[in-house]
């Protein structure tokens, strides 16, 4: 019996429905997950994405076929039955549930269980079969409640006032930077934005989305107006030009990877929040169980370890599996080179 | 001066860890400089013992092993053995990983504890049984937070890595207790316990009249980084064989005889060879030299003298074929009085003056080279490799003896180092900074259509390109367990290198002094790499 979702070298494939499950070569059907650039990528003929997902996609990949669902919503390619549900990553972020002859997969795509507010409520489903992903999935990840790391964000931003310094942000334009401006909604300060954050949050806004409004950074803007302020910058920002109208400032980063100390001092911050969009080694493993699955597909990230402890504990059995989905969010070494940035002033 | 505002809520180990947090996320050493100055004026006088003697190379030994906390880790947080290893490599420090695997399992209460308490506590179990240990350090990583139990962790285990050199230490203390930066390097550098001195002995002025084991803060050199010939005229510079031993300090006082290292360890019992100098030099006197192995007053090569360091016991082979001779070049102190502020051609006329009233084969002049113009200079310098030297020192005539790395008065002319193109096979993870990160990386030279690993090699590339050749490696290599990746060999590097030697210990019989990567060949393919002829060549030409 063949698999109902098998792994090629295109992407995650449903024989049997005809479509792929984020692609990373163009292909004739894709159901897309989240808008991350590693998941969502040009050139498909049609998408199949959540509702929440399109202005995303097409701030990203212009103007395409696209089709929305709505979570729990069911509907059939080829006798297969797709539903999306909320996997509480980024707005829009969904689970993509597969049915077929009483069989049930679930692609998790990029998941978190905290609830943020925004990306909606993360819930296990059942299933036969589970493909997870793995970004955080050593027990060295484990997160502190999100309410304590905004709040030590918040302290470091009135620290940097005191000191009379900028407090630059550095968070992911899609997704995290939104985050961020949660753990800020309680302040009342104005909040200056990179463009490219700028842009991701209007399309959102624009959308329909009650976000707080950001101000937008352009070369006009007064270098007197910035001082000792809030911005909130995307990765490929990081040590450029860009960030001198800014100084005196203190630099904090954004991510999980922040966890460990290395990575924060290569990166040379001086601060940095393991603020994550992705479950932590505790989340995975309840997901895991909760979904029941008897198999489980270990993807993107610590793959072999975390399969191999599934496995071993026999919560279910796992194997590891390639795909090419990096981390544009996350990703552990940042290098503008390798993740695609957005241009600056777009 | 900016100190946090809830400072008195916190125990001198909670002050520690927030001075270690501080330190190392900041870049700037004046950040660092501040942080322990704020540091110095609010924690406890017996915690900054402590901390000056941690930050001077003066850890207590380690009283419960590595093996036994990674144990006592796992049962409490039930996890296998494997997946421990694997955080390890990720977090790329032990004490870290540790503190991040037991985050949630604080249960007691925090007792109000100085990093003086805890220090002493280890000191004392030290001799213990396993269980007693065990509960000391169980009960403490109960009652702390992540950051305290990173710090504890790394009490116990390993040194802080975190760019506090013992000058940044001195300078904190000097803008404290408001002295003299050198006065307070002489005073905290010597023969001290942490255990027994209090913060007030170390800085009063009668511990370095009772201490006569001190040694002097070294003078060290940068690269010159400009033309010779700025230097000015010649005849106002000496020169003299830059070595590749150890740099180290002979002191002779109270009929005592007392040789330090430039990381101002103690290591006179290592050398024997100088055993018999207590009698031969005159009293009250401080030798700047090289510490290096020489026969017939020829220097080795240094991979000689590193059969010698880490040695507890030394065999009467090793005495023979790797005997230890120092390398005098500087007088500090003649007759117990301090001579730093005499020239140049005052000391050294007096060290030759000491040096020759007697002869033995465990010391003797570091020769000066005599030369008349810059270019005569540069020739002579080409001689560096088959002397045994890096090189060459420029020292004025008229400088004096200063402390820590200076410009202007002493310089290093390196010689060129040697290179080789090369291919990556394996790339391993980095610690510290470079954890979770492909850093670490084993070379390769063609034999016919084999390659034969030659060496590693960890720096001297940019933060961009290691993010870069990360990525090569995370997406051309076989996906395993543990830390070393095969890696598609397509990577070509030059190598630089200061010196090589034979050695069966390696395939292609040969070890590299200092490789380092060079630059990153992208213009070359695998096909254009060097050759084990072509190393062997080497081997023939510049090995010893």
């Amino acid at each position: 019996m063949s698999n109902l979702i098998s792994f090629t070298d295109k992407g995650l494939y449903c024989q049997a429905g005809n479509f792929y499950i984020d692609p990373w070569v163009p292909v004739e059907k894709a159901v897309i997950t989240h808008g991350h650039s590693d998941h969502a990528r040009f050139g498909n003929q049609f998408y199949l994405c959540h509702t929440f997902t399109k202005p995303i996609l097409q701030l990203r990949l212009g103007n395409n076929n696209y089709q929305t669902v709505e979570w729990n919503e069911s509907i059939f390619m080829n006798g297969v039955k797709i539903s999306f549900h909320p996997a509480g990553h980024i707005i829009g972020s969904s689970q993509i549930r597969v049915e077929y002859h009483n069989e049930v997969w679930v692609v998790s795509g990029d998941y978190k269980s905290e609830d943020d507010g925004i990306s909606g409520e993360f819930e296990p489903l059942k299933c036969n079969v589970f493909i997870t992903e793995s970004t955080f999935g050593l027990p060295i990840f484990k997160w502190k409640p999100q309410q304590q790391i905004y709040s030590d964000i918040i302290n470091w931003i009135s620290r940097n006032k005191e000191n009379g310094k900028a407090s630059i942000l550095i968070a992911y334009s899609l997704g995290k930077a939104q985050r961020v401006l949660q753990a800020l909604k309680e302040t009342t300060q104005t909040i200056f934005a990179h463009g490219a954050v700028y842009n991701m949050q209007q399309a959102l806004i624009d959308a329909g989305w009650k976000l707080n409004p950001v101000v937008k950074i352009t070369p006009e803007t007064p270098k007197e107006l910035l001082k000792e302020t809030v911005v909130i910058a995307p990765p490929g920002a990081e040590g450029t030009l860009w960030m001198r109208k800014f100084y005196p400032y203190s630099i904090g980063v954004c991510s999980g990877w922040m966890q460990v100390r290395g990575n924060a001092r290569r990166r040379n911050v001086d601060a940095g929040f393991a603020l994550s969009d992705h479950a932590d080694w505790n989340a995975l493993l309840t997901t895991v169980k909760e979904t029941g699955a008897e198999k489980v597909f270990v993807t993107h990230g610590f793959q072999a370890a975390f399969s191999r402890y599934v496995t071993e504990k026999n919560i279910a059995v796992s194997a590891e599996v390639k795909t090419q989905f990096g981390d544009e969010d996350e990703e552990a070494n940042w290098s503008p080179e390798i993740n695609n940035e957005e241009p600056e002033n777009v | 001066m900016n100190v946090p505002a809830n400072i008195e809520n916190k125990n001198g180990l909670q002050l520690f860890a927030g001075l270690v947090n501080e330190i190392s996320s900041s870049t700037k050493t004046n950040d660092k400089l501040q942080s322990l100055v704020n540091y110095f004026a609010v924690a406890p006088d017996a915690d900054k013992v402590w901390v000056i003697a941690i930050f001077s190379g003066r850890r207590p030994r380690r009283a419960v092993n590595l093996k036994l906390m990674r144990e006592w880790c796992l049962e409490m947080v039930q996890i296998p053995d494997w997946l421990f290893t694997e955080c390890h490599h990720t977090v790329g420090d032990f004490s870290e990983t540790l503190a991040l695997l037991l985050a949630g399992t604080e249960i007691i209460q925090h007792e109000n504890q100085n990093l003086s308490n805890y220090l002493e506590k280890l000191i004392s179990i030290e001799k213990e049984d396993e269980s007693i240990k065990k509960k000391f350090i169980v009960e403490s990583w109960r009652q702390m937070n992540m950051q305290e139990k990173f710090v504890f962790n790394k009490l116990i285990t390993g040194s802080f890595r975190i760019g506090i050199s013992q000058k940044t230490i001195v300078n904190a203390l000097a803008k404290v207790i408001e002295h003299s930066p050198s006065v307070l390097a002489h005073r905290i550098s010597g023969n001290w316990d942490p255990l027994t001195t209090s913060f007030n002995e170390l800085l009063s002025e009668s511990i370095a009249v009772t201490d006569f084991s001190k040694p002097y803060p070294f003078y060290l050199a940068y690269a010159i980084d400009h033309d010779v010939e700025n230097l000015g005229e010649p005849q106002l510079w000496q020169a003299e064989w830059k070595w590749d031993g150890i740099r180290g300090q002979m002191i002779k006082r109270n009929n005592e005889l007392f040789v330090w290292s430039r990381g101002e360890e103690l290591i006179t019992d290592k050398f024997p060879e100088y055993f018999i100098l207590k009698d031969l030099l005159p009293d009250g006197v401080v030798l700047d030299g090289e510490i290096i192995p020489a026969i017939d007053g020829k220097p080795l090569s240094f991979s000689v003298l590193q059969t010698r360091i880490g040695r507890k016991n030394i065999s009467k082979k090793q005495l023979q074929e790797a005997p230890i001779c120092f390398f005098a070049y500087d007088l500090l102190e003649y007759n117990f009085e301090d001579w730093r502020e005499k020239p140049l051609v005052q000391r050294r006329k007096k060290l030759e003056e000491i040096i020759s009233s007697f002869e033995h084969k465990s010391i003797q002049l570091s020769e000066k080279i005599n030369f008349d113009s810059w270019n005569e200079l540069a020739e002579i310098r080409k001689e560096s490799r088959n002397k045994n030297s890096e090189g060459i020192m420029l020292k004025r005539k008229d400088s004096t003896y200063k402390v820590g790395r200076k410009r202007g008065d002493w310089w290093k002319w390196k010689i060129d180092p040697l290179i080789i193109d090369c291919v990556m096979v394996y790339a391993q993870k980095g610690s510290g900074r470079r954890s979770n990160l492909y850093t670490d990386y084993t070379f390769a030279v063609k034999d016919g259509d084999e390659l034969i690993t030659f060496t590693k090699a960890y720096s001297g590339l940019t933060d961009k390109e290691f993010a870069q050749i990360d990525h090569f490696v995370k997406r051309n290599s076989l996906e395993k367990f543990g830390p070393v990746r095969t890696v598609k060999p397509e990577l070509v590097f030059e190598i630089a290198f200061e010196g090589i030697a034979a050695s069966n210990r390696h395939k292609s019989g040969v070890a590299l002094r200092f490789p380092r990567m060079n630059r990153w060949r992208k213009d070359k393919t695998v096909d254009e790499i060097n050759t084990l002829d072509d190393l062997k060549e080497m081997l023939r030409a510049y090995g010893k």
